[in-house]
């Protein structure tokens, strides 16, 4: 048994989704770091901002349009509370991480030189990696890299020797999305801000099961996307300090951006809005609201100890298989297990276990630096969230056992 | 055999399975007898774009016919070449190029044929018809 305060079942009912076969068999949902499931509190926001007050934003005089605004910025106040965030004007709602890390990213470029360096650590997503890539074709400025070791753990001491004056921006995720390492953002905030750089955290995949109080923190910037925690696709945040914001140019033009437009010159408007250009994910930012009033409703003490738990029991009984080897075991990760077989393809274990109704990811996960590092095509990648039992990491065992059989 | 009778042929013999199970142990069983494609040719230029797995594809001429070798590093990925390669190879280049394709959905591999995965499928039959395009050119 595996010991939670949590009434799992009674949690699982809350997701439609779970209740749907697939292939003939109950559905098993192990992808949870590409996104999470919608339990039906969120689902019914949605609904009920299309049948009762879909309308425009910030212009309207009318009432629909009055509700549909205040329900948005009470969504905004709910991510400032959530995250500890001084103030709501320091949310800005995304599209997603993404968007998110191209805003900062295209915002440095008025503060770069050529000979600057950006530090990125070593097991970032492809998202993560671009942006800086093109920040630096613009500028002139170098990217370097902080590297991992064969745990999946940051050298952090070999950070401290990139680390310079030249260090204008550091870049890193808070978990790693291969391989679930929980990075110690903390002293890379300190240390970088000892050096004058500022922090960007991506927490995408942090965000479901870390409660990060960004205040206490003191990073300068941070951002997650609404779908990998009971929220919808296509929304997201960014959190940036005040001073930080002010001084970033905008990153689109449009309208709710604006205070004054005539053809000889635009004046921008405050923040939040400066950074929020053309009709927002209106429905998509209140239902992100919804979902983290559902997470805090379970509580992320209670799910952060749950998920532990059912990674402890999932990594041990997919080490028993034989020739199984598990990527990344650093002291602190979350729950997610990247492993591989010795002698079967991730892609043809996969689409086996994908037969039997589970769900799990294939492939380079868009970290192809992560799999360089490790000279592996890719992995299979099982996370775990919260409405997962120990039931379904038996399945996913049993299922990677038959693989095996058939494939070797 | 012509293409379309071989075709029938792996339809028929994919008719006899049950369940998915079965079918998959034979395409991992074919990909295991698939002809391999010779090491020299093993290059990033035979590599085929747009699969999750490695997949190489070499073309060569035999008198008016078209023959196929290939590998992949993925075992049921070299189970649906070697289906293609069956259907394909040891062809004339204008009889591939007329071939149609359905009989992929007809032996249950549709869900192959599914925006992700079905990149890798994709790109292997629109290699193969690219391969007959150029030698048909050159047979001319």
């Amino acid at each position: 048994m595996i010991e939670t305060t949590l009434d799992i079942q009674a949690i699982r009912k809350d997701f439609p989704i779970l209740q749907r076969e697939v292939n003939g068999k109950p559905l098993v949902y192990l992808d949870n770091a590409a996104t999470s499931q919608t339990p039906q509190q969120v689902i019914d926001v949605i609904v009920d901002y299309y049948q009762r007050y879909n309308a425009n934003i910030h212009r309207g005089v009318h009432t629909l349009s009055q509700e549909a605004t205040d329900a948005y910025e009470a969504a905004r106040q709910k991510i400032q509370r959530h995250f500890n965030i001084r103030h709501s004007r320091e949310v800005i709602f995304t599209s997603g991480t993404t968007h998110g890390i191209n805003l900062v990213a295209t915002g440095f470029t008025s503060f770069l030189k050529e000979g600057d360096q950006i530090l990125v650590s070593a097991m970032e997503h492809h998202s993560n990696i671009v942006p800086w890539q093109m920040l630096c074709e613009r500028t002139g400025a170098i990217l370097k890299v902080i590297p991992m070791d064969l745990d999946g753990e940051l050298v952090i001491e070999q950070y401290h020797n990139l680390l310079s004056e030249r260090t204008k921006l550091v870049f890193c995720n808070h978990v790693s999305n291969a391989l679930g390492t929980i990075n110690p953002i903390e002293k890379i905030i300190e240390a970088a801000h000892k050096v004058g750089a500022a922090v960007l955290i991506d927490g995408a995949q942090a965000a479901a099961h870390i409660k990060a109080d960004l205040q206490a923190l003191d990073v300068d910037f941070y951002t997650v996307s609404a779908h990998k925690m009971c929220g919808p696709t296509g929304v997201g945040m960014l959190y940036g300090k005040e001073e930080w914001l002010k001084k970033l140019p905008p990153y689109q033009g449009g309208g709710e951006m604006i205070a004054e437009v005539t053809f000889e010159k635009t004046t921008y408007a405050d923040l939040p809005h400066k950074f929020e250009a053309g009709t927002p994910n209106i429905c998509g930012g209140i239902a992100f609201g919804a979902a983290l009033d559902y997470m805090n409703s379970i509580g992320f003490d209670a799910i952060a100890q749950y998920e532990d738990e059912l990674l402890q029991y999932a990594t041990e009984q997919l080490l028993a298989i034989d020739g199984l080897k598990i990527y990344g075991t650093p002291a602190h990760k979350t729950s997610v297990i990247s492993f591989n077989i010795e002698g079967a393809h991730p892609y043809d274990i996969g689409t086996i276990v994908d037969k039997l109704g589970i769900a799990v990811r294939t492939g380079h996960h868009c970290a192809q630096p992560i799999m360089d590092f490790y000279k592996i095509p890719g992995t299979v990648r099982a996370s775990f969230s919260f409405y997962n039992t120990r039931e379904e990491v038996d399945k996913l065992v049993e299922g990677v056992k038959r693989a095996r059989n058939m494939l070797l | 055999m012509t293409i379309k009778e071989i075709q029938e042929e792996i339809v028929e013999e994919f008719s006899m399975f049950d369940d998915w199970m079965q079918r998959y142990e034979y395409m991992i069983e074919l990909g295991k007898s698939l002809p391999l494609i010779e090491e020299q040719y093993k290059t990033d230029d035979n590599l085929i774009k747009g699969c999750q797995s490695k997949v190489w594809v070499h073309a060569e001429l035999d008198g008016d016919k078209l023959v196929f070798t290939a590998d992949s590093d993925a075992i049921i990925t070299k189970g649906i070449i070697a289906i293609l390669i069956r259907a394909f190879s040891d062809q004339k280049p204008q009889d591939i190029i007329d071939a149609d394709v359905e009989f992929i959905d007809e032996i249950g591999l549709k869900e192959h044929l599914s925006p992700t995965r079905a990149n890798g499928l994709v790109s292997m039959i629109k290699q193969l018809k690219l391969y007959a395009v150029a030698y048909q050119t050159q047979l001319k």
